[in-house]
């Protein structure tokens, strides 16, 4: 039994060691011609779990400010920024893991939409939220994934 | 809500971009805000050297159900603290044995004062919030305690003396000592804070009107402090308020009776001069 134990904590640990190892940090992602090639964490996205992080206010919100109609079970979408459906017909892959990434120096630099993958952050932050990112490297890739899925045409 | 969304979609990329440029405004209800007959004014033209063209009372943001409260002071939850505090207003404490009616008699002699707030105080060379001055007549001319800046007692007397100036349009000082608070208020209502990296005119001056998931976006104005809140289930100070959103973008707020708030309040209410004292008011 204990054996069993430390052999599944080795394999935890083990695997995390490879995921953490391919994982581009907020620091290291570059922004090329507002588009950010390849997967942040190393693996693909899992559009299911993207879709429930734009929906979670504490962790995407993104509801708080866009409207989608993917998701009409969820009252109140907010109208701060534009509706995303249809988004992945107006960007590419690069492009909306560099808005989700830091849409201030994809995008605009004025945007009230916040940095997802980035340290640039406001001042005052928080004592429990910093040095930290708001999502994770393969919470960016899921969003990503469920984006991937709104396409109109 | 969704409306809009779906026009901004119907027009299309061009129309987005517009959009991105510069931030669109829903516009307020218009809806008028009548108290025992008495037309209380919710927008007027904003004040010069505003980066708006009108300012709303937070009142026109509500829906009708919160709105019919505030129209109405037997229904407005806001007049329970008000009748507490009539009753410390005659109560005497401290040293001297004196309550707040035997300098002013009646809380009506104190009508106007709600609208010069905060003002330039010689005594302390700072401004002075409505909390401050309460507190000064305690220590000073009562021989009492202080109140906390939210204690119950003080947010109450707040809204006692704040009633007093309802109608009334806000006029607060902004030149001579006070230009340099002013200024500071300006510096931290533009300066994005938090890990959402956000400012206050992201929100209240670029996306007033705007639905923000279940909230509707108002312009932040103070006219209506201390406001009854239902979540609060009670009434909070402006900086309660201040202190909420701060933390709703995620950054250490400022202390409340902090010099920042300070100069926060004062900014934020000189954005709303001309706007009327609507104390107690109702928010959701
Ligand atoms: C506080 C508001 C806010 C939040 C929260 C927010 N966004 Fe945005 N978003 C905006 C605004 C405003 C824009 C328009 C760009 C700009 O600011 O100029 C935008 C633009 C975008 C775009 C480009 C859309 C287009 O068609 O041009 C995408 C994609 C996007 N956001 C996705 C997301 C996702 C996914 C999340 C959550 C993980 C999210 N946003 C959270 C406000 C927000
Ligand atoms: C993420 C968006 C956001 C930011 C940033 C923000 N607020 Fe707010 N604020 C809200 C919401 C939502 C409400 C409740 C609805 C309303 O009145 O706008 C609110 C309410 C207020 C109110 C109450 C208005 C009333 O009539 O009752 C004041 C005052 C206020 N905010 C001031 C500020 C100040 C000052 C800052 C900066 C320190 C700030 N807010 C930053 C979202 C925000």
């Amino acid at each position: 039994m204990r054996k069993l134990i430390v052999a599944a904590t080795a394999a935890i640990l083990c695997s995390t060691a490879i995921a953490l190892a391919d994982t581009v940090g907020p620091n290291e992602v570059k922004i090329v011609d507002a588009a950010v090639e390849g997967s942040l964490s190393g693996q693909a996205g899992d559009a299911a779990a993207g879709r429930d992080i734009m929906i979670n206010r504490k962790l995407g919100n993104c509801l708080a400010c866009h409207q989608n109609s993917e998701i009409p079970e969820q009252p109140f979408h907010g109208e701060v920024g534009p509706p995303l459906d249809g988004v992945a017909d107006r960007w590419s892959e690069g492009e909306l893991r560099a808005i989700l990434v830091d849409v201030k120096t994809a995008m605009n630099p004025d945007s009230i939409m916040p940095s997802f993958y980035s340290l640039n952050l406001g001042v005052r932050v928080a004592e429990s939220f910093a040095g930290k990112t708001i999502l994770q490297a393969q919470q960016v890739e899921d969003v990503l994934a469920y984006l991937m899925t709104l396409k109109e045409e | 809500m969704i409306n809009r969304g779906g026009i901004v979609a119907a027009l299309g990329l061009s129309a987005l971009m517009a959009m991105i440029v510069a931030p669109a405004h829903a516009d307020p209800d218009n809806n008028q805000l009548i108290i025992d007959g008495e037309v209380i004014i919710t927008d007027v033209a904003a004040p010069d050297d505003s980066p708006l063209d009108r300012i709303y009372s937070g009142w026109r943001f509500r829906s009708p159900e919160t709105q019919s409260l505030q129209m109405d002071d037997f229904e407005n939850p806001g007049f329970v603290a008000v009748d507490d505090a009539i009753e410390s207003w005659d109560t005497a404490e401290g040293s001297e044995g004196k309550s707040c009616a035997s300098c002013h008699s009646d809380p009506s002699s104190l009508a106007g004062l709600r609208t010069t707030l905060p003002k330039w105080d010689e005594a302390t060379n700072k401004p002075a919030t409505m909390e401050n001055l309460i507190n000064r007549c305690r220590t000073d001319r009562m021989g009492a305690e202080a109140w906390g800046w939210e204690q119950k007692e003080m947010v109450n007397m707040t809204a006692l003396v704040s009633l007093q100036s309802r109608g009334m349009p806000v006029n607060v000082q902004t030149d001579g000592p006070m230009a340099e608070w002013i200024e500071k208020g300006k510096d931290l209502y533009y300066t994005r804070v938090g890990q959402l990296n956000m400012s206050c005119s992201n929100c209240h001056e670029d996306n007033y009107g705007n639905q923000i998931r279940s909230d509707h976006l108002s312009q932040g104005q103070v006219n209506g402090f201390p406001v009854y809140r239902l979540k609060w289930a009670g009434l909070g100070s402006i900086h309660r308020r201040f202190k909420g959103c701060m933390e709703n973008i995620r950054a250490t707020p400022f202390k409340r009776g902090s010099d920042e708030f300070i100069a926060l309040e004062a900014y934020v209410a000189s954005r709303g001069a001309g706007l009327a004292v609507e104390t107690p008011s109702v928010r959701n």
